[in-house]
Formats: C-alpha cells, sequence, structure tokens
C-alpha cells in the first residue's frame, strides 16, 4: 500500500462535471466593446466551442494552431471568452496569430469563467445546441483533442 | 436647531445600518470562502488563497450574495459546477456516509471494547 502510494499523485484532480447548464452572462465584445448576452451568443449553431484564453498565458499561444483548424469546421461556433487580460495585447495576440473567434467576450474579473466551472486557462468547452457542456478539456487543445471533437461533431 | 438634529441622527443612524448590513456581507464571504477549497493551491481555502481563482471566487460569491443567494444556495451552485470536492465540509450522501459514519462507529466500537474490558476486570 505504501508503494503503491508512491507512485500516484498527491494532486488531487477533482471528476469532471460535464453535460452541466450554460450560465446566463452578459459580457462586452473585445473588439466592439458592445454589451452582450450569453442568449445572443449561444445560438443558431449546431455546436459551440468556448475557449478561455490570454495574451499573457504560454500555453494559449501553443494551442493556437488547434483552435484556427477547429474555426474551419462550419457547424461549430466559436467563442473566445479573454481572461483578466489587458484589451490591447489581447486584441495584438489574435492580429498577430490570427482570429479563430467569430464573438470574443471579455471576463475581466473572472467571475464568467467560474460560473462556466473553470479551472483556470486555457480551457476549452464544447457545448451542444441545447446550451449543455457536453466536453471539457482543461489545458491547451492538442490533435488529440481535435480528433475527439471531430468525432463528436460530424 | 431641532430639524438639524433630527437630520444629524437620522443620518446617523442611517450609517449604522447600512454598516451592520455591510459587515453580515463580508462575515458571510468570510464564512463562505473559509469552507471552499482553492482548486490551484490545493489544501488552501478560497479566504487564504491569493489565486486568481481564488480571487475571482471570493468576487462571484460578493456577487451572489448581492442577488440575494443564500449560504446554501451558493454552495449548491458552486457543488454543480466542481463537485462535492469544493466544500470542505461535505454533506451526507451515499458517497461521503463513510466519511460521516466510520468516526460515530469507532466510537461506540472503542467505548464497547472499554467498557468490557472494565467489566472483565471487575469479575
Amino acid at each position: 500500500m505504501f508503494f503503491k502510494s508512491l507512485e500516484t499523485s498527491s494532486i488531487y484532480v477533482p471528476e469532471k462535471i460535464e453535460t452541466k447548464n450554460l450560465p446566463n452572462f452578459i459580457s462586452r465584445d473585445l473588439f466592439s466593446e458592445k454589451e452582450i448576452s450569453s442568449n445572443e451568443i449561444f445560438q443558431g449553431s449546431d455546436y459551440y466551442i468556448l475557449n478561455i484564453w490570454a495574451s499573457w498565458c504560454a500555453p494559449c499561444k501553443k494551442e493556437h494552431p488547434q483552435l484556427m483548424q477547429l474555426s474551419k469546421n462550419p457547424s461549430i461556433k466559436m467563442i473566445g471568452l479573454n481572461y483578466k487580460d489587458n484589451p490591447k495585447k489581447a486584441k495584438k495576440f489574435l492580429n498577430d496569430l490570427g482570429n479563430p473567434f467569430l464573438v470574443n467576450l471579455v471576463d475581466k474579473s473572472g467571475i464568467i469563467s467560474i460560473e462556466f466551472g473553470g479551472y483556470g486557462i486555457p480551457e476549452t468547452f464544447l457545448i451542444n445546441k441545447n446550451k449543455k457542456i457536453i466536453k471539457t478539456f482543461i489545458g491547451y487543445l492538442t490533435d488529440e483533442s481535435i480528433i475527439q471533437i471531430n468525432q463528436i461533431v460530424k | 436647531m431641532k430639524f438639524t438634529k433630527t437630520i444629524f441622527l437620522l443620518f446617523f443612524l442611517m450609517s449604522l445600518f447600512s454598516e451592520s448590513l455591510a459587515n453580515k456581507d463580508d462575515q458571510l464571504i468570510y464564512k463562505i470562502s473559509k469552507n471552499l477549497r482553492c482548486i490551484i493551491c490545493q489544501g488552501q481555502s478560497i479566504y487564504d488563497s491569493q489565486s486568481d481563482f481564488a480571487l475571482s471566487m471570493k468576487l462571484l460569491i460578493k456577487k451572489k450574495i448581492e442577488e440575494g443567494k443564500s449560504e446554501q444556495e451558493i454552495y449548491e451552485f458552486l457543488k454543480e459546477k466542481y463537485g462535492e470536492w469544493i466544500v470542505y465540509d461535505t454533506s451526507l450522501d451515499k458517497k461521503t456516509f463513510i466519511l460521516w459514519g466510520l468516526p460515530v462507529l469507532l466510537f461506540f466500537l472503542g467505548g464497547a471494547i472499554i467498557i468490557k474490558k472494565l467489566v472483565f476486570r471487575k469479575i
């Protein structure tokens, strides 16, 4: 039992709760700075990807090519949630690397991320048309994550 | 003069009332954040942690209290998002009954052993 315990990680990772309902919230668009409600955002698509990102987050840069790849899928509406970031730096990040998001929301206080049940950044939620979170990816997206998403979104 | 005194008294009472309300909210934020586990700095409560996650969580608790949500409603909301693990003081259900029941069982078992030994010693 002692040796078995030595091999296991002492960092506890809570079970991921999926098929959660979406929170209702009002945020601001990063570019237009107009107020926008969650009901306006989550409509008119079969699937939605909500990605929590920031320009200061190095793993967000790492997953950017995967997000660009996902943005080519017409069945998915890509939504970015810019977490505790400087708007100028966030815009520069997207201008330099490309903007995979149709809508970019601002989460200045970090409250919206918590209302989604987020753990940190980057984090990605796959949401279906019934406004349920059906899959959560904690950490940066990999090629394997893209395969998993594409298997669900056909 | 009497009118001025009345106005002063009114303002004084109003400030006392609003201060006691604010204190009540602060105490509730303190109580809730002490009972929530920080998932970024494991081993620390939300109150003790200075991580981005904990700071946002404190703001969320404040927002929920201002919206009129009760302590229990806030716990339920967070448990729905993060699971039972987020709360230090876990509720009694089929997953946690051993956690709650075992100490009581051991207490009675230990008591029974001590009583039995004392009774046999007398005999």
